[in-house]
């Protein structure tokens, strides 16, 4: 075998790896079988150990050819061929999926480590490292990703895995609903993609990324497409990207996916999760280089994050939503980095913020420990920390500012009595209509305002 | 026209009817419940059969060898196509699917030799070539909830008002093909309009579901046979205009019953609202008449079919336990029942196209075709997949989520459920993983219907993909043919 294609398997070997994780986890799953912890934990360590060794030969070849795009076609999943519709699969290794590959597989495996012991003997242990896996397998296949089509596989796969888990703790209500909120908020992201990634079908004939942003190495490469083409597709991916990164006026829903274990937490939404957004950003930068209205827009979207997250993270009352806004706040501003071009400080801040975010997190059920810890160190209380700038306005003022904080803007509940409550009110009085409707015409009593009209009656 | 091997259709019919009247004479339910899977099966096979022969004929259609009725009447009555050809297993294993996992404390009210006459009219609605017959059939199918529901002492009010003016239009419509061809199709879209519950035809439907029995309501609307009624009675002699109305109010209703089914009250509903919306969809694909339109609503038949069958089946199972559910609170059953949980989430995804399952590429499919004619109703169809992403995770939260149910009695699933749900998540997942057969076989179907309606040019009037493109935003070019 040659060096070629020794790295060719071990690119194959990164991709695979953890479909073959999901295979052996979920399998035993559809078919009713228990994995025992041992099992579980063993698999998983050997997908991501397997696919982290083979990234790293990707790596390595690639530092020592100097080669710094390395394209891997599978090629067509589906093809029609008198109609140009095909859905290729290709993933490319270049100077941001590897980075942001390698980072995944060592976070994902630092944090499965950390799960194995945090979650050892809880009910839903073989539940977590499940969906643990289906993100695995999003992650890798949105950072590799070589056509949009393909991001747009992981992408989901990534929500997905996401709102089950903030959903983990399901015998309780609140992270039930809090899991459906992220969940919603997802599939808005995920709306936006897909009528994006159809529109550059038909803008450029396909979705290969390499066709579209000129066939060169990331970061270079400049937008094929056409001035207001490149707009809206890029205005849309914005929204695609705001909805996964969480970013105004998206942001409601980062804290409340704090609700789930606290391995999901560090893993979602300190360290990749919600980094996913500006990866997408990242990947489609010539987009946002050839439209300033683009830019702006981005620039508009991280600066606005940024000082809004700053503002209620300072008010929060918990670790991890604390932690949450201050993720959010540097979500923000690499988003802000990306639209002024600030592409390698961009993936460089990503990158440390990911490790270090994730570190925070999974001490953040220690923290009484840890900050007693410090203070038998130092010999004393800790003081409590320099004065804000805030505390120079009068009193009332930083009232409302801080009731605008706790409030968390008022974003959500924005978005709850203005968007949501009137659509759901609309289809409630559709559905009321439809009772009374066939209350009438069954020749029956029109059914109570709770509208229970099938009750009662109907067999199996 | 090509010839079959076997006569497959007719035995596959006549099996279904035979075994009808041997289970109707049962008196024990057990007994029943077991010769009609021993019935399904066999129908199943010769279901079976009859697509794989007809795969290796390798024509667009073809009759059974020792065609009985062919010789009695002196012309096919019952003939398979690239259309037809997957839904007759399709079909017969939803039914075969729906006995098996029919628990014991349902099989006192389920009706076996219902189910199995039901099987029979569809398979024969499905293959039936003469207009006559297939309108008879369409009409005479609507009987069996009818008298169901009648034997069962409910009101049949709702029911019989629908499908009596279905009835009435279907007649009209077959008179019309005689005096005034071109109001036909007309009068048909509007009486299969009400079949398959387009808005705001569509009363009947929950009503059905809510009223019914769920066992008989799932086999008798999984088959989407109105959607058959309209490829073959109103596509082909379709005008542009109909067309376009066709898919405004399959778009409109799509969109209206995946909003509504985020706010229904039970679990029943909630499901007939999904149907409602896939059976929209695939009409919708359909109407866009394009290759890709009308193979993204052909593959999406299939996917929606075996999803919605899967997805019946486990709502089903879990009310066999529980009875009705409510959606209006958390029942926490995902403990008492973690393999139907399982395949509810898996079920629910694959209806609602997620990747890896079957519905995904057909989705996609859908959307580039709705975009290709207009950009409003691409945008507007994929508001509509995420609406019922929402609905299906929604739906999940409240069936399987909450405070763990408690009960004295074992829920868990038995084996012959876990069997129904373990053979539609093969094929889910399967055809999730490997789509392009199913795929292309659906386009190739697609072409040969277009072109055999438009005069030879398999692309269909508009190009593959389908009418020029409606404006989009102002500072936006339409997207330009590849």
């Amino acid at each position: 075998m040659s060096v070629a294609d020794a790295v060719q398997l071990a690119g194959v070997v990164t991709v695979i790896a953890p479909s073959a994780l999901l295979l052996a986890l979920g399998l035993p799953a559809l078919l009713g079988i228990r994995s025992s912890e041992e099992t579980i934990s063993r698999l998983t360590q050997a997908s991501v150990l397997i696919g982290l060794v083979a990234a790293l030969v990707c790596l390595v070849h690639m530092l020592a050819t100097g080669n710094r795009h390395v394209p891997l076609e599978v090629g067509d999943w589906v093809v029609l061929h008198e109609t140009d519709f095909h859905f290729h699969l290709k993933f490319i290794y270049d100077r941001l999926s590897v980075p942001f590959l390698l980072l995944s597989y060592v976070l994902v495996g630092t944090i499965g480590a950390f799960a194995n012991r945090y979650l050892h003997r809880d009910p839903g242990y073989g539940r977590f490292f499940l969906l643990f896996a289906v993100f695995l397998q999003g992650m890798v296949w949105a950072s590799l990703a070589g056509t949009i089509e393909t991001l747009f596989v992981g992408w989901e796969f990534v929500g997905l895995s996401s709102a089950l888990l903030v959903a983990y703790f399901e015998d309780r209500p609140n992270p039930v609903r809090n899991g459906q909120r992220v969940w919603s908020v997802y599939r808005l992201a995920d709306a936006a993609f897909l009528v994006a990634a159809v529109a550059l079908h038909h803008a450029v004939g396909h979705g290969d990324f390499d066709a579209m942003l000129g066939s060169t190495s990331w970061p270079e490469g400049r937008s094929l497409l056409e001035g207001s083409e490149n707009l809206w597709i890029g205005l849309l991916l914005l929204v695609a990207a705001a909805g996964k990164s969480a970013l105004v006026p998206f942001s409601g829903w980062l804290p409340r996916a704090m609700e789930g274990p606290t391995p999901s937490s560090a893993v979602f939404y300190g360290a990749l999760s919600v980094h996913l957004g500006c990866f997408l950003l990242l990947r489609v930068s010539p987009l946002i280089e050839a439209s300033p209205t683009l830019a702006a827009a981005v620039v508009g979207a991280g600066l606005a994050t940024a000082l809004f997250a700053t503002a209620v993270g300072s008010a929060q009352t918990d670790i991890k939503g604390a932690l949450a806004f201050a993720s959010l706040t540097q979500v923000g501003l690499i988003t802000a980095e990306i639209g002024f071009g600030l592409r390698y400080v961009a993936l460089v801040h990503m990158l440390g913020h990911a490790t270090q975010r994730t570190l925070q997190l999974l001490r953040a059920p220690s923290i009484l420990h840890d900050f007693q810890a410090m203070e038998n160190a130092v010999g004393g209380a800790l003081g409590p920390g320099p004065g804000r700038w805030t505390s120079r306005l009068p009193l009332g003022v930083q009232a409302r500012l801080y009731q605008l904080a706790l409030d968390r803007g008022a974003m959500d509940n924005g978005i709850e009595a203005w968007v949501v409550r009137p659509f759901l009110a609309l289809f409630r009085g559709a559905v009321a209509l439809e009772a009374r409707v066939t209350a009438r015409l069954r020749g029956a009593p029109a059914p109570p305002p709770d509208g229970d009209a099938g009750q009662g009656e109907g067999g199996r | 026209m090509s010839t079959l091997h076997l006569p497959w259709l007719e035995l596959a019919i006549l099996v279904a009817f035979g075994a009808a009247a041997v289970v109707a004479r049962d008196e024990d339910p057990d007994r029943r419940r077991a010769r009609s899977i021993v019935g399904a099966a066999a129908v199943a096979a010769f279901a079976l059969g009859a697509m794989v022969d007809f795969l290796t004929v390798g024509t667009f259609e073809a009759h059974d060898r020792w065609d009985l009725l062919a010789w009695l009447l002196g012309h096919d009555l019952l003939v398979v196509d690239e259309l037809s050809a997957p839904l007759l297993p399709l079909t017969a294993l939803t039914f075969l699917l729906t006995i098996l996992s029919t628990l014991r404390t349902a099989r006192l009210r389920f009706s076996f030799a219902h189910a199995l006459v039901t099987l029979g009219v569809t398979l024969a609605t499905l293959t039936a070539r003469d207009p006559l017959l297939l309108v008879a059939l369409l009409v005479g199918g609507a009987a069996v909830p009818l008298h169901e529901q009648r034997v069962k002492g409910r009101s049949v009010r709702l029911y019989a008002l629908h499908m009596g003016s279905f009835a009435a239009l279907m007649g009209l419509g077959l008179l019309l093909r005689w005096l005034a061809p071109a109001a036909a199709p007309w009068v048909f879209a509007l009486a299969l309009a009400v079949r398959i519950g387009l808005l705001p035809g569509h009363l009947w439907v929950l009503d059905l579901f809510e009223r019914g029995s769920m066992g008989t309501s799932i086999l008798f609307l999984t088959p989407m046979v109105g959607i058959h009624g309209f490829l073959r009675l109103v596509l082909p002699d379709a005008s542009p205009e109909l067309l376009h109305v066709l898919r405004v109010a399959s778009g409109l209703s799509a969109l209206y019953f995946a909003g509504t089914a985020l706010v229904q009250r039970t679990a029943r509903s909630f499901f007939a609202a999904e149907f409602l919306c896939h059976s929209a969809l695939v009409l919708l694909g359909l109407s866009l008449d394009s290759s890709l339109g009308v193979t993204g609503g052909l593959s999406i038949w299939l996917s929606a079919g075996l999803a919605m069958t899967g997805f019946g089946i486990t709502v089903r199972c879990v009310e066999a336990r529980l009875g009705r559910l409510r959606l209006d609170t958390y029942h926490g059953l995902r403990n008492a029942m973690p393999a139907l949980a399982s395949f509810f989430l898996v079920m629910g995804l694959a209806s609602v196209g997620f990747p890896g399952t079957i519905g995904f590429v057909a989705g996609e499919i859908l959307v580039e075709a709705a975009i290709d004619a207009s950009g409003w109703l691409g945008t507007g169809l994929v508001l509509v997949a995420a609406l019922n992403g929402l609905a299906v995770l929604q739906g999940y939260f409240r069936i399987f989520a909450g405070p763990p149910h408690s009960s004295p009695v074992d829920l868990r699933s038995r084996r012959p459920e876990r069997i129904a749900i373990l053979i539609l998540s093969l094929l889910v997942l399967g055809g999730g993983l490997f789509p392009q057969p199913g795929i292309a076989s659906r386009h190739h179907a697609a072409l040969e219907f277009l072109g055999r309606h438009h005069g030879g040019d398999p692309a269909g009037p508009h190009g593959a993909h389908g009418p020029a493109p409606a404006a989009l935003p102002s500072d936006r070019p339409a997207p330009t043919d590849r």
